[in-house]
């Protein structure tokens, strides 16, 4: 099943509402000041951030406005075109191998889950894949990991628990680069972004890879949480911050949350949305399509 | 330099032409709160909870009369803090206790909130008090999740009942019976993280709950979540009836307006924040805090409070004479910090400034107290002609004082440099009127 039709099928459940909501606002022929405000409420109750919403919907405003537009077919197609511009306003990298992926996110995002499904995706697309357990902080995290590693039959490097990560990425390197591996993925341990004792952890690990495998691909991904609100923002802010980030992984994507907050991020910050956690499942993960999510969206 | 940042400063802005003291009228309660809108929902609270909000807000405040001792601004924020607090609810972390024990305590909430981390830290909460907890591992799902559970209940010193992969029912059956004939007093059942709308996981919660009939059911709630957590919170509450709400990750930057989305749908008390990682890290939920962070206003009420104390009506027309005057000289400098002092201190009240303690990161060596006490003695080694006329401090006296003060030079020059700062800053505030006093 394409990306399309399954997160059409998932946000159409849950999006009843709020398309039912949007139907009826753009059947309703009147484009006053109660129509853009309703406008604003259905993009702020998807998490997109009050500031984005404005500026968004103040936009599609003018332009209604100075062409006289009361087509309600054509303001929808022109609110997408204004999501689909801002959700693409940043450049997907492309994966070349080896690639080192280090995964980064604050805690319970969904970091090992996911780590699990790309590396099940990568050697399924016939790519050699090795994880490295770097979170020895958390408990059972590397339990967690093997277990995600054996479904995905890729191998896994990891030391004990409350071993020092950047030791393990090392290993981890050292292998990959005897086996020529294609694709290295790296967990962390779940960190508020606040921490800054955890971040400079991060920041070392960055050093190992960068200084450790110059020749590979290297991309760092955050893993972001679609049930959280406006504090995704300072998460990619952070992390941004401390090692530079690639792209997102937006994970929990199949309750009512809608994720809205990456409208804005990608907009603002220029990290564009590389994949969609879907479900619980090994091959719930899906490469992220800004036309299909805003098609969704409606 | 914005003293007070964000909500305030933009009712500062908005009251900033209104002279004349009275009422609060319609119009500029309409005014605020569309500032009080867009504040709450920054801070993630539900969009329909924040027109609820506003709507009961701005009713209780129009007509409402502006104390003496506040600015406009002021008293809608008085009373924005007050509805919110009470919104909130009580400090009260009192867990249930069953006439019949052991005392059952049962987790619910999304996949990520932090359940098993809360086990053990209740687990270690209990154990303090000398009560003997049994977690009970029933989230049989995620992978390790036991394994996790297990090594949090050896940190915490608490006994860890798991069946493996088995039924969440039975095991969380079997644990209640283990519990009893080994005299534990609690049970605290760790389950499953699921959506709200994951019906066969749903319905798994309930049988648990029909099955041991918890005292206690916890909805965890992560402190970051977004618009949704009025779904989420509903969906648990209606088909568990939880009896209170744990937020977590409150050690992060969030604004945490998701507490008052769960609180406003619920009506369920919050029993207890998670702050850190450790198993300690577990506090009493304290409403005025969690309201002032919300709306990002720091302690400015507490601030407004003490300001009222420590400075008289007649000291503060005096001192607002001078800013207009722009007269405000060494003294009154000297003055000022002696109200502050008076006001708890300098790094007292810089905290309660909002966005002082985030954005300005206080540094201990930038508030030093002694430092204030080194500047009372250069200023009270000057002249009554120099503390007036500061310009004429040329370089021997300037080595007087110094003498005079049993500081140096350089600590002179940098109470002029500092002084000369705040009067230029004092000018810039002079139009805005944020300082009344």
């Amino acid at each position: 099943m394409g990306f399309f039709s399954k997160l059409k099928e998932i946000l159409g459940k849950t999006r009843e509402g709020i398309s039912k909501k949007l139907t009826a606002l753009f059947s309703s022929d009147k484009l006053g000041d109660e129509f853009y405000e309703e406008l604003e409420d259905i993009l702020i109750s998807s998490d997109v951030s009050v500031a984005t919403t404005t500026e968004i919907v103040e936009e599609i405003r003018e332009t209604a406005k100075k062409e006289k537009l009361k087509d309600k077919d054509y303001v929808i197609s022109l609110l997408k075109e204004e999501l689909f511009d801002t959700l693409n306003y940043a450049d997907v990298p492309e994966v070349k191998t080896p690639c080192v992926i280090m995964v980064v996110g604050v805690n319970g995002v969904g970091k090992t889950t996911s780590i699990g499904k790309l590396a099940n995706k990568f050697s399924k697309e016939g790519k050699s894949v090795t994880i490295a357990a770097g979170d020895t902080f958390r408990a059972a995290a590397s339990e967690q990991l093997s277990v995600w590693a054996d479904r995905a039959k890729v191998r896994i490097i990891k030391h004990a628990e409350g071993a020092d990560a950047s030791a393990v990425v090392f290993d981890a390197i050292d292998s990959c680069k005897a086996k020529g591996t294609d694709v290295l993925i790296i967990d962390t341990a779940g960190r508020l972004h606040v921490k800054s004792n955890l971040m400079e952890e991060l920041k070392k690990i960055d050093r190992v890879i960068k200084r450790e495998y110059p020749t590979a691909q290297y991309l760092k991904l955050i893993v972001l949480d679609a049930t959280t609100g406006q504090n995704a923002e300072n998460q990619v802010k952070a992390f941004s911050e401390a090692v530079g980030l690639d792209g997102i992984i937006l994970t929990k994507l199949d309750g009512t949350a809608k994720g809205g907050f990456i409208i804005s991020l990608s907009y603002e910050q220029e990290i564009p949305v590389l994949f969609v956690g879907t479900g619980e499942k090994i091959d719930d993960i899906e490469n992220f399509n800004a036309k299909d999510f805003i098609e969704s969206m409606f | 330099m914005a003293l007070f940042s964000g909500l305030s400063e933009k009712l500062n802005h908005i009251f900033s032409k209104l002279t004349k003291r009275g009422r609060l009228t319609e119009l500029e309660i309409k005014t605020a709160m569309r500032e009080v809108r867009i504040a709450l929902l920054e801070a993630d609270v539900n969009i329909s909870v924040v027109k609820d909000f506003v709507a009961k807000v701005s009713e209780r405040a129009v007509g409402e009369e502006i104390l003496k001792s506040l600015t406009p601004t002021q008293q809608v924020i008085k009373i924005v803090n007050e509805e919110l607090i009470s919104l909130m609810g009580s400090t009260n972390s009192k867990l249930a206790v069953s006439d019949n024990p052991p005392t059952v305590i049962m987790m619910a909430g999304l996949q990520g909130a932090g359940k098993t981390t809360l086990v053990g830290k209740l687990g270690l909460y209990l154990k303090k008090q000398n009560k003997k907890a049994l977690l009970c591992a029933c989230d049989v799902y995620r992978p390790a999740a036991i394994n996790q559970l297990k090594v949090v209940g050896e940190q915490a010193g608490c006994t860890v009942f798991e069946k493996g992969q088995g039924n969440p029912v039975k095991i969380a059956r079997q644990a209640v019976d283990y519990a009893k004939s080994y005299g534990f007093d609690y049970v605290i059942i760790d389950t499953a993280g699921r959506l709200q709308i994951d019906e066969a996981l749903m319905r798994e919660l309930e049988d648990i709950k029909s099955e041991v009939n918890p005292s206690e059911i916890l909805l965890v709630v992560d402190a970051m979540t977004g618009q949704v957590a009025v779904e989420v919170a509903d969906t648990f509450n209606k088909r568990l009836e939880v009896t209170g709400l744990v937020l977590t990750k409150l050690d992060g930057d969030t604004r945490g307006g998701a507490t008052l989305s769960i609180k406003a749908v619920t009506g369920k008390p919050v029993k207890f924040c998670s702050v850190g990682e450790k198993l300690g890290d577990l506090e009493p939920f304290y409403p005025d805090r969690m309201a002032n962070r919300i709306l990002g206003m720091g302690d400015v009420l507490t601030l407004i409070e003490r300001a009222q104390d420590a400075v008289t009506e007649e000291q503060a027309k005096k001192l607002e004479k001078k800013f207009r005057e722009n007269s405000f000289t060494l003294d009154d400098y000297l003055d000022q910090f002696e109200s502050m002092q008076k006001m708890g201190g300098l790094k007292d009240i810089l905290s309660m400034l909002p966005g002082m303690g985030t954005k300005f990161k206080i540094r201990e060596e930038d508030i030093d107290e002694k430092k204030i006490i080194s500047m009372r003695a250069v200023i009270q080694s000057m002249t009554k002609k120099e503390r007036e006329n500061p310009n004429i401090i040329n370089s021997s006296r300037k080595m007087r004082i110094a003498k005079g003060s049993g500081t140096s030079v350089q600590e002179v020059n940098r109470v002029l440099k500092n002084f000369e700062q705040s009067k230029a800053m004092m000018k810039q505030m002079k139009n805005n009127k944020m300082f009344r006093f």
